[in-house]
């Protein structure tokens, strides 16, 4: 079966208490349409994804926009703005 | 360009001379050091924990240094990040760029802060009297990176 890899950073890691986790991946999806997937999953899940906080997204370790595409075999990490320096 | 990612602490004199001396063409050497506060939002901090991306993190703040060489004519420059626990007064940031005139020097340092507090992906966390908290973003480094759009 073909996955992706997610990753969970800083409060948001703690908030979810998981700091990644394999997911199977049929088709392509938008980096939006797989937010929507982990809110549903409802409590803590739906208040981190459904927009309201501000959240980053990289694919393959690059940032990317909301509408960029998600493959099978891509590493996604989701995480607050970031606060180094 | 170098980036490090590390625990142990730096030595920013030395890296400054090695920097100095490593081209004799070199006119110029700027530098910045952050440093951890003991003071934030009103409340003191009595330790601070910097959590990174591994991987992402060091790619990230390799293309800032190549993005400022490109924009900018400097030699070099030296990007070195601490990650892990840190107590107030210690240094968590180095930056340095050698150039042959301090514009360029200034100009791309600068640059290279504005887009690492914005675009590298650290998080940091306070551990004050109070209890923890994760430091949120702020709108005004957001506006220091922007500014370098229209240049």
């Amino acid at each position: 079966m073909q996955t992706i890899r997610i990753l969970y950073f800083a409060r948001l890691r703690e908030s979810l208490g998981l700091s990644g986790e394999e997911m199977p991946l049929d088709q392509a999806l938008s980096v939006q349409a797989l937010m929507a997937l982990l809110a549903a999953r409802g409590g803590q899940w739906q208040q981190e994804f459904d927009g309201c906080r501000p959240l980053r997204a990289a694919v393959n370790q690059t940032l990317v926009a909301n509408g960029s595409m998600i493959h099978a075999g891509d590493e996604v990490a989701f995480f607050p703005p970031v606060t180094g320096g | 360009m170098e980036v490090r990612v590390q625990h142990e602490d730096f030595d920013a004199g030395a890296e400054i001379a090695r920097m100095r001396l490593a081209r004799r063409d070199t006119g110029a050497v700027a530098c910045f050091i952050g440093q951890v506060r003991d003071l934030n939002e009103g409340d003191e901090v009595a330790l601070m924990t910097l959590e990174h991306y591994p991987g992402m993190t060091e790619k990230a703040l390799q293309n800032i240094a190549e993005e400022a060489g490109r924009r900018w004519d400097i030699h070099d420059a030296l990007v070195i990040h601490r990650i892990g626990e840190l107590k107030p007064a210690e240094q968590i940031v180095l930056v340095i760029v050698s150039g042959a005139h301090r514009g360029e020097a200034f100009a791309a340092c600068e640059f290279i802060m504005d887009y690492l507090k914005t675009e590298a992906p650290f998080w940091k966390k306070e551990q004050t009297a109070s209890g923890e908290r994760w430091v949120d973003a702020k709108a005004s480094d957001d506006k220091a990176r922007d500014r370098w759009h229209q240049s």
